[in-house]
């Protein structure tokens, strides 16, 4: 993992909510690598934390409650965990940015989209408007908004959520980040202009080498999108591997489960539903967090988390299972 | 006018020919044409020119001329148009000179009290938390302050003038704008362009003034038209129980609190002043209107 044009390091991050019920483990060790030009997926089921990471590697924890507690976030270098409000403020947009997942709210209702866009370019630099305006139409080009200079004065009601969730993508790589959370950022579109947005974003990527975090529940974008994949439950994440091997061979019940739970054109068998509920965040067991849900479940999964244990290289998943030592393991099922 | 390429359509008609003056005219009812109007009648003009435009001093009695009616009753001349009171002031006077101390008192409280509210309310819901509830309650001590003892008090501390006046009224109106604010931006604040002007490293002082405070600009414009009859209502109050503009001054809201003991044996004293005070209201509430529209871009459909 120590490659060289690693961009994005996060090691251990633990980022928790304190309040009345205690402690709330949002984030709870997680641990990942992203390169350059590489698109990481982080799938999970909702409230397993995925944005919750996203918005620490961002530095924007809702406060006062939340704090990431310990962990390093290494971005160029860098180290944003130790950084202060201000120098967060200039790292956000610059060097990070982030696609929010409702095109429909997230420009301003009363600015024209030439203003919204060249308003991204001001916020970080300064310039004279005249260069502003043709970077913006240029921004608003590389998204593929047909005719751009005559949709700068048009106001975010004139315009399809397609159009808008480009907008928004053309601001958020105005300042040309290395890296771009994309948080669900096709949920709100319909599936022929989700594929066309897809196709964008892998376009910009190319064009760009820009890193991309993939946040999503949806296995068919994961597969379209990613090259590697990180599977989260209940803060951390229990599985990681090349996107290939994730859908050869997943290791990890839970990553089998999800699967199994996503229709498929050739199955004709009912698809599974997941028994259970994921555990409480504030109140997590001391073993396996998937224990109570797994089919496979013994004694020692109620004992201890397992660690990243290797399935092949770079294809790693935290389940006992896959210990040398589970085949001896006592086969007492409890309940 | 008797040009002969005049009638050809594609040169260039003089600026005073009809069908131009007619386009042009018929083009003005985008404008809110009628009150506009009104108010540069009733307020602005008089304001501006009082000296020019005014028959009378507004100050001088003439005790001869006392409580004479209109000009088209039984009594009255067009030596005072509109009438004298009781001491022989003309009213007409009165009113041209009133505007300038309406639009004063109204014009500067409104901007103060709706730039403190505003600045206030939007840092509250802002921020939330503590700041919010510290806001919050000096809204609510500032709302729960009777107008009354205040406007006495002040008085009583600073004597009766026109800036005692505006203090009085900032400090009733700018909780108003705060608590239009605050729940505006707390609607405002959960949008997610305010995440994506975080996200995008925007400061919050940055995102307050640039993001949200367009987004409430509407409801605070509306309330601010709307303040502008309170404001002289205000003044009336206050001038009737002495604690406002002293007299002589003239001023619409103690005109109309003068009048009032003498409204059945002479109502023009009340009518007029009052009239002008409802036109200038209405007026402002039809232009508010109009603004809100103009400032809503979905409303400014090409």
């Amino acid at each position: 993992m120590s490659n060289n044009d690693v961009i994005l390091q996060v090691n251990d991050l633990h980022t928790y909510f304190f309040n009345r019920r205690g402690i709330t483990k949002a984030v709870d060790g997680i641990s990942f690598s992203l390169r350059q030009g590489e698109t990481l997926g982080i799938v999970g089921e909702s409230g397993c934390g995925k944005t919750m990471t996203a918005l620490s590697l961002l530095g924007l924890i809702p406060k006062p409650g939340a704090r990431i507690v310990s962990g390093e976030i290494i971005l160029d270098g860098e180290d944003l965990v130790q950084k202060n409000k201000q120098e967060m403020r200039e790292i956000r947009g610059r060097k990070i940015s982030m696609i929010l997942q409702d095109p429909q709210t997230s420009l301003n209702p009363v600015f024209s989209i030439g203003n919204q866009v060249i308003e991204a370019f001001s916020i970080n630099e300064h310039g004279n408007r005249k260069s502003m305006i043709n970077r913006a139409v240029e921004a608003l080009r590389n998204v593929r908004v047909a005719a751009p200079e005559s949709r700068m004065k048009d106001y975010p009601h004139q315009m399809s959520g397609g159009m808008k969730q480009r907008v928004i993508g053309a601001i958020s790589i105005a300042s040309s980040p290395q890296v771009i959370i994309a948080d669900e950022p096709t949920t709100a579109l319909d599936v022929t202009i989700q594929l066309q947005y897809l196709r964008l974003l892998k376009e910009i990527q190319s064009e760009t080498g820009l890193a991309i975090i993939f946040i999503t529940h949806d296995f068919g974008i994961v597969a379209r999108m990613c090259d590697r994949v990180a599977v989260m439950y209940a803060g951390r994440i229990v599985e990681t591997a090349d996107v290939r091997n994730l859908f050869n061979k997943p290791s990890h019940p839970y990553t089998q489960a999800l699967m199994g739970s996503v229709p498929q054109m050739d199955r004709t068998d009912r698809l599974v539903a997941i028994d259970g509920q994921p555990p409480a965040l504030w109140d997590l067991p001391e073993g396996c967090r998937f224990a109570d849900r797994c089919s496979h479940v013994r004694q020692r999964c109620h004992q201890g988390y397992p660690d990243m244990l290797r399935v092949e290289d770079d294809h790693l998943a935290s389940c006992w299972m896959l210990d040398e030592s589970w085949s001896n393991t006592d086969q007492e099922v409890t309940e | 006018m008797a040009d002969i390429t005049s009638t050809s359509p594609l040169v260039t008609r003089p600026w005073y020919a009809p069908s131009r003056v007619l386009r042009s005219i018929w083009a003005l009812r985008q404008y809110p044409v009628l009150p506009i109007f009104i108010l540069m009648i009733v307020l602005v003009i008089p304001a501006i020119f009082a000296e020019l435009i005014a028959p009378y001093d507004p100050v001088e009695n003439s005790l001869r001329n006392r409580l004479l009616p209109p000009f088209w009753m039984e009594g009255g001349g067009f030596d005072h148009i509109l009438g004298t009171d009781k001491v022989g002031r003309d009213i007409l006077s009165r009113l041209i000179y009133g505007s300038r101390v309406s639009v004063i008192i109204a014009g500067i409280s409104i901007v103060v009290g709706g730039l403190i509210g505003t600045s206030l309310g939007i840092i509250g819901g802002y921020f939330g938390g503590w700041v919010d509830s510290l806001i919050m309650r000096a809204v609510d001590i500032s709302l729960s302050i009777p107008i009354i003892l205040l406007g006495l008090v002040l008085v009583a501390a600073l004597g009766p003038s026109k800036s005692t006046v505006i203090i009085v009224v900032v400090t009733l109106l700018w909780s108003r704008y705060a608590r239009l604010a605050r729940g505006e931006t707390l609607a405002v604040r959960t949008q997610d362009y305010i995440a994506r002007a975080r996200v995008s490293g925007a400061s919050h002082t940055r995102i307050m003034i640039h993001h949200v405070f367009p987004n409430i600009f509407n409801s605070i414009v509306v309330l601010a038209t709307l303040q502008v009859g309170f404001v002289i209502i205000l003044e009336a109050t206050l001038s009737f129980l002495g604690a406002g503009i002293p007299r002589p001054i003239p001023a619409w809201g103690l005109m109309v609190a003068d009048g009032r003991e003498l409204v059945v044996a002479a109502w023009w004293l009340a009518f007029f002043p009052g009239f002008a005070i409802m036109l200038v209201v209405l007026s402002m509430n039809l232009l508010g209107d109009w603004l809100r529209d103009k400032f809503d871009p979905k409303q400014r459909q090409i």
